[in-house]
């Protein structure tokens, strides 16, 4: 397992820019980028403090990169779907697991979440954002996951030793992962979560019923706010919560840009990153002492 | 006022028949969001003296998670009169659960 004093979770503006601060305090700093993220979709950036001409989003984030870079920070391609913490941080990857010291999500705006009716009112009556925190209750009994990507197979696998049946519904997405052979995956489009008081089961779409206890949300990845929510950090939303000083109610773990809300541009998101790291080497150094 | 362990042994009396509302904080060891919400809790019975604080372990309570229906933790639940008038699943701000029990 790789350890470091800084892992950033994201490399658009609010990670690189953490990263440059912390790299220069001698922080070993990794950040873990998923992909290029929302800014490489930006064609021309006017409004972006001096660029007298307009810059493309690439261009910023590839520039960035090198800096980060050439000051020592290491940069590395996975997807993070689990965050946890015992006397530090371990991050759970698709290909590698690391840990750190303190931690900074910054990953971007949340996706926008499945609009299936009955799903939000029945929230924790069956309804789940964690299948670690709440596989337990659901022991040998049967439950959906709601999702078709990697993240979706990672909750699956949390369930399947404890849970007595477990569904992979795609809710009309193709599967875009592998799961073990004794799930079964419905294609099939949802119409609604239906239940009084708990969830009883789904309706698809094309009238089809099916009859479960628990249903687990882990549509496309793992967004900042979810991570957050897993460790018992705090959110409202989809927004991750944080002070003056970006950080969240767990001790070592920040927040930066477009995840905690507020306005969505490059410069609050760099401004944020700078202040995340700030607090972050005062953490890091408070325990090296 | 410390918080009180509650268990299938002493349910009934610590929260059914309790004067007072009884604040339960349903938790595990293995739940991250617990290990936030359990100091909140704390803080709170220290500050709260008209409410009872009670802490629950799932792992070791199953029957009585099972009988209120907890499907999700942390779970706060209110009981008051013997019933339980209120809960909310999801880590709570200290805020949140002083809004709760109304101080």
């Amino acid at each position: 397992m790789k350890a470091y004093d800084v892992i950033i979770v994201g490399n658009g503006p609010a990670g690189l820019s953490a990263a440059l601060y912390t790299s220069r305090a001698n922080l070993k700093t990794l950040v873990i980028g998923k992909d290029d993220g929302a800014l490489t979709k930006a064609d021309r950036i006017e409004n972006y403090f001096g660029m007298a001409e307009p810059v493309s989003g690439c261009e910023l984030v590839e520039n960035s990169k090198k800096q980060v870079k050439s000051l020592g920070a290491e940069l590395t391609e996975d997807e993070i779907f689990q965050v946890s913490w015992n006397s530090g941080f371990t991050l759970e990857g698709r290909k590698d697991t690391y840990q750190a010291k303190a931690v900074l999500l910054a990953t971007g705006s949340a996706r926008k979440s499945a609009k299936i009716p009955g799903l939000s009112e029945l929230e924790g009556r069956g309804v789940s954002y964690c299948a670690i925190c709440d596989a337990f209750f659901y022991r040998g009994r049967k439950v959906g996951v709601l999702g078709n990507e990697d993240y979706a197979a990672h909750e699956l696998s949390q369930l399947l030793p404890v849970v007595g049946e477990a569904v992979l519904l795609t809710d009309g997405k193709p599967l875009n992962t592998s799961v073990p052979e004794q799930v079964q995956v419905l294609e099939q489009k949802l119409a609604s979560v239906d239940g009084t008081g708990q969830v009883e089961g789904v309706t698809f779409k094309d009238g089809g019923k099916l009859d479960l206890d628990g249903l687990f949300v882990a549509l496309g990845s793992a967004g900042g706010a979810e991570l957050a929510r897993k460790i018992g950090a705090m959110t409202e939303g989809r927004n991750i919560r944080v002070d003056e000083d970006m950080a969240t109610n767990v001790p070592g773990l920040y927040a930066a840009g477009d995840c905690t809300g507020g306005l969505l541009q490059i410069s609050k998101a760099v401004g944020e990153g700078a202040k995340a790291a700030m607090s972050m080497i005062k953490f890091v150094r408070a325990r090296k002492n | 006022m410390a918080v009180i362990e509650i268990t299938e042994a002493n349910f009934e009396t610590e929260v059914l028949k309790s004067e007072v509302p009884v604040l339960v904080d349903f938790w595990a060891v293995w739940c991250g969001p617990c290990q936030m919400q359990g100091p909140i809790i704390d803080e709170l019975s220290e500050e709260v003296q008209v409410v009872k604080f009670g802490k629950l372990n799932v792992d070791e309570n199953m029957g009585l998670a099972q009988k209120f229906r907890v499907m999700s933790i942390p779970t706060l639940m209110l009981f008051k009169n013997g019933q339980a008038a209120a809960t909310v699943v999801g880590l709570q701000s200290k805020e949140a659960v002083k809004q709760l029990l109304g101080v």
